[in-house]
């Protein structure tokens, strides 16, 4: 496959899972402020931070108000993670391999992207944000199915799925870094139906609540993390995606999967095998804030050397 | 559509009731229907010099335009013969130049056309097939003849359209085409691999084809990797592809693999850095050398736009003549050189009444349409034509025909033209039909998409 066209499929994949993490990110926080109308539920800036974007945030809009959050993560075009961004890049890279994916992917994507600048173009969309973000995330679910159902499982699809668990493994941890930032009014909180009903918005915003309740019943911290970071057969999960990733990355290179043969393929194995051998209680007293920023790091790593090893047209 | 009296021709008359049949408002809808369609999937080109909604599609009229098979009939034929000439003749042009030396054409209106690549002297394609893809505009004039408008040697577009716009009416009109006997036009592509597959070196078994494309911004992007997503091979870019020991190569990710044939969309200009413009990304350092030493062929063969100079027109009656001993059975619109000083003196008395073309450009571009042009403009063309008479042709105004068209929810005229697209690979093909250019302004006689045309499908029945 040729580097530029395994290149763009890696990226369309993972642009449409981002698009999808966002708009699951400010369900988040839709959800949360829809149950709680008390002090403490307009809390917007963490979204922001979270997503790593504050100095271009804060240079363009001033003040983390509601409106001007969901501006800049849904329609922004300055932000290059804007969901609206995101469908922009995920068409311009599948337009330039539309002969290599499916008709029915790239009609879906077009279709996606149309719908998406439509609401932008017009007015009044704050009215109906819980059915918009909801049609961004069941968008982004249809183009996984489409893609599965339509594309011959190769190399190429292998890229496609690389591209997309690598996204979803750092979105889920960055979402549930989200309860982080979102204070409680006050620590006696802590444990309190009010923290309780925030775990549970994070469950529903990761598509988990109910797998979760399957698994754990009560909502417990621990088990939330445990759930989201360690699973390893809910295919949210970040220990899943890594194995899924991982499978691959091996597919893609024949390599047997129980060593490397690259450096992706070294820091993808060594990442998930940590995560195959840890427990939801190491991670909370390493501290859940750090470890996950410890994760993120990791991950560009493991892009990088993506980048690098398959699709650098010095190489080859 | 319609005879000179007013009433269908025959062929259309089953198209004509159906359309009788429906309300102006049912019309407009499969119009819009379509024309949605086309947005949805992205059938679309790119504008150049414009920012973003860069790209359109480009206008479709969902009324055929029919054209008999009788005449289809003649028509193929003498493309065929055109295009056997016109091979006949670059290939000539670039070895032995017997028609130069025979004094049919002169000398320096070859040596001095923009097209004309030295670099290309001496070479030598399998067969001595130089142009494997053409589209030939021809046009229709008041008295029902068809005359050939142009060559198009080099990247001629268009032909995605005549595709799409097959499907599309097969949506459109799903009824119609069980009673009609219209010829399939799905053939292309895999007439267009065939002829690509048989240019590959007789060494290679299973040759590897890839169209070539300057890249998503290019204004046939779509085209490009229609047809290569059609043939199911790859579509590359000069960056996909490196030049070692005289083999090209593509860059994968499992290292390089070598490329046997190249249906090429770049122009010869941005081909090769190392032999053309210096300063191009677009192509690949080292192709034509690789092209020289037989290694890879490529479709079209760089140098062919030496044929399609607006002034070399003018001489193909007479290549038909001197290389195949026949009369041109499709005839030229009349054409004036001014390089030719009895006839620049004739387009200049008469400038009014003649369309005046540059040599070299395409897209309708830089043209003056004398009847709809002011007296300054006619002024400003005397001075172009004396100041570089080498670079103008001037032909009378046709009364070219026109079809009707639905503006809005009725219908109106429209003139045309037709684009019908030549693969010249083992044996020649001409597909049954063609792109049919709609200038969809009133009383407008331009017809190129980068200009507001529109277009039709094209039934030869």
């Amino acid at each position: 496959m040729l580097s530029r066209v395994a290149d763009s499929i890696y990226w369309t994949s993972r642009y449409i899972e981002r698009a999808e993490a966002v708009a699951r990110f400010i369900a988040v926080n839709l959800n949360i402020s829809m149950d709680l109308s008390t002090a403490g539920n307009q809390q917007w800036k963490p979204l922001v931070t979270t997503t790593g974007d504050d100095e271009a945030f804060t240079e363009i809009y001033g003040a983390a108000t509601k409106r001007n959050v969901i501006e800049f993560l849904t329609f922004d075009r300055s932000n290059p993670n804007s969901i609206l961004s995101c469908l922009i890049n995920a068409r311009e890279n599948a337009r330039s391999i539309r002969e290599r994916i499916s008709a029915e992917m790239w009609e879906h994507i077009n279709r996606f992207y149309l719908m998406v600048k439509d609401v932008g173009d017009a007015e009044g969309i704050l009215d109906d944000l819980p059915d918009f973000y909801e049609a961004v995330r069941n968008s982004g679910q249809q183009f996984v199915g489409v893609t599965d159902a339509t594309m011959t499982h190769g190399e190429g699809w292998h890229f496609c799925q690389l591209g997309r668990f690598l996204e979803r493994a750092d979105k889920m941890s960055r979402i549930l870094d989200v309860k982080y930032y979102i204070l409680l009014p006050s620590p006696q909180h802590v444990g309190s139906a009010f923290d309780d009903l925030q775990w549970g918005a994070l469950l529903r915003s990761a598509s988990a609540y109910e797998m979760y309740r399957q698994r754990f019943g009560r909502i417990v911290p621990q088990n939330v993390v445990d759930f989201i970071m360690l699973d390893k057969e809910f295919p949210r999960a970040v220990l899943h995606c890594l194995t899924r990733a991982n499978e691959s990355l091996h597919a893609i290179t024949g390599s047997d999967i129980e060593g490397f043969t690259n450096l992706p393929e070294q820091r993808l194995g060594q990442l998930r095998a940590e995560f195959a051998f840890t427990s939801a209680t190491d991670i909370i007293s390493r501290g859940l804030h750090e470890f996950i920023d410890d994760f993120q790091q990791r991950m560009n790593l493991v892009g990088e050397s993506i980048g690098t090893t398959f699709f650098s047209l010095q190489t080859a | 559509m319609f005879s000179p009296g007013g009433s269908p021709r025959t062929n259309c008359q089953l198209l004509y009731k159906h359309i009788q049949e429906l309300t102006s408002n049912d019309l407009r809808k499969r119009k819009t229907a379509a024309e949605r369609s086309m947005i949805r999937l992205g059938i679309t080109f790119n504008v150049y010099g414009e920012q973003e909604g860069t790209e359109r599609i480009i206008p479709f009229d969902i009324l055929p335009r029919i054209i008999q098979g009788e005449q289809w009939t003649w028509m193929s034929k003498g493309l065929k013969q055109r295009i056997i000439a016109l091979n006949m003749f670059i290939d000539d042009i670039y070895n032995d130049q017997k028609i130069l030396k025979d004094g049919i054409i002169p000398e320096h209106v070859v040596k001095s056309a923009d097209s004309f690549r030295p670099q290309c002297v001496g070479l030598k394609p399998p067969n001595g097939i130089w142009c494997h893809i053409t589209g030939t505009d021809l046009v229709r004039d008041a008295d029902g003849e068809f005359y050939v408008l142009e060559d198009n040697l080099r990247c001629p577009s268009g032909v995605s359209y005549v595709l799409q716009n097959r499907q599309l009416m097969k949506q459109t009109f799903p009824g119609l085409f069980e009673a009609q006997f219209v010829r399939p036009v799905d053939d292309y592509c895999s007439q267009l691999l065939d002829a690509l597959n048989s240019l590959a070196p007789d060494t290679v078994e299973n040759p590897v084809v890839a169209v070539l494309s300057p890249g998503i911004y290019n204004s046939a992007y779509f085209e490009h990797s229609f047809l290569a997503q059609q043939m199911g091979v790859d579509l590359v870019e000069g960056r996909d592809l490196v030049v070692r020991d005289q083999r090209v190569y593509a860059r994968t990710t499992k290292g390089l693999k070598t490329v046997d044939v190249i249906y090429r969309r770049i122009d010869d200009d941005f081909i090769d850095p190392h032999v053309f413009r210096k300063d191009s990304m677009l192509g690949v350092p080292g192709i034509m050398d690789a092209f020289r030493a037989g290694n890879v062929a490529l479709a079209n063969a760089p140098g062919t736009g030496i044929a399609d100079d607006k002034v070399i027109y003018a001489y193909v009656p007479d290549m038909i003549k001197y290389y195949l001993g026949e009369d041109a059975i499709l005839p030229n619109v009349p054409t004036y050189v001014c390089w030719d000083e009895a006839q620049r003196d004739h387009v200049i008395k008469n400038i009014a009444d003649m369309v005046v073309k540059p040599a070299n450009e395409s897209g309708g571009y830089g043209m003056l349409i004398g009847p709809r042009a002011t007296k300054e403009e006619h002024q400003k063309f005397v001075s172009l034509i004396k100041a570089n008479p080498r670079n103008y042709i001037a032909q009378p105004t046709l009364s070219l025909s026109r079809a009707p068209v639905i503006i809005d929810d009725h219908l109106e005229g429209r003139h045309v033209d037709l684009r019908p697209f030549i693969i010249y690979g083992r044996d020649i093909y001409v597909l049954p039909g063609g792109l049919t250019r709609v200038a969809l302004r009133k009383g407008s006689l331009v017809v190129n998409s980068s200009q507001g045309g529109g277009s039709k499908d094209t039934w030869v029945v």
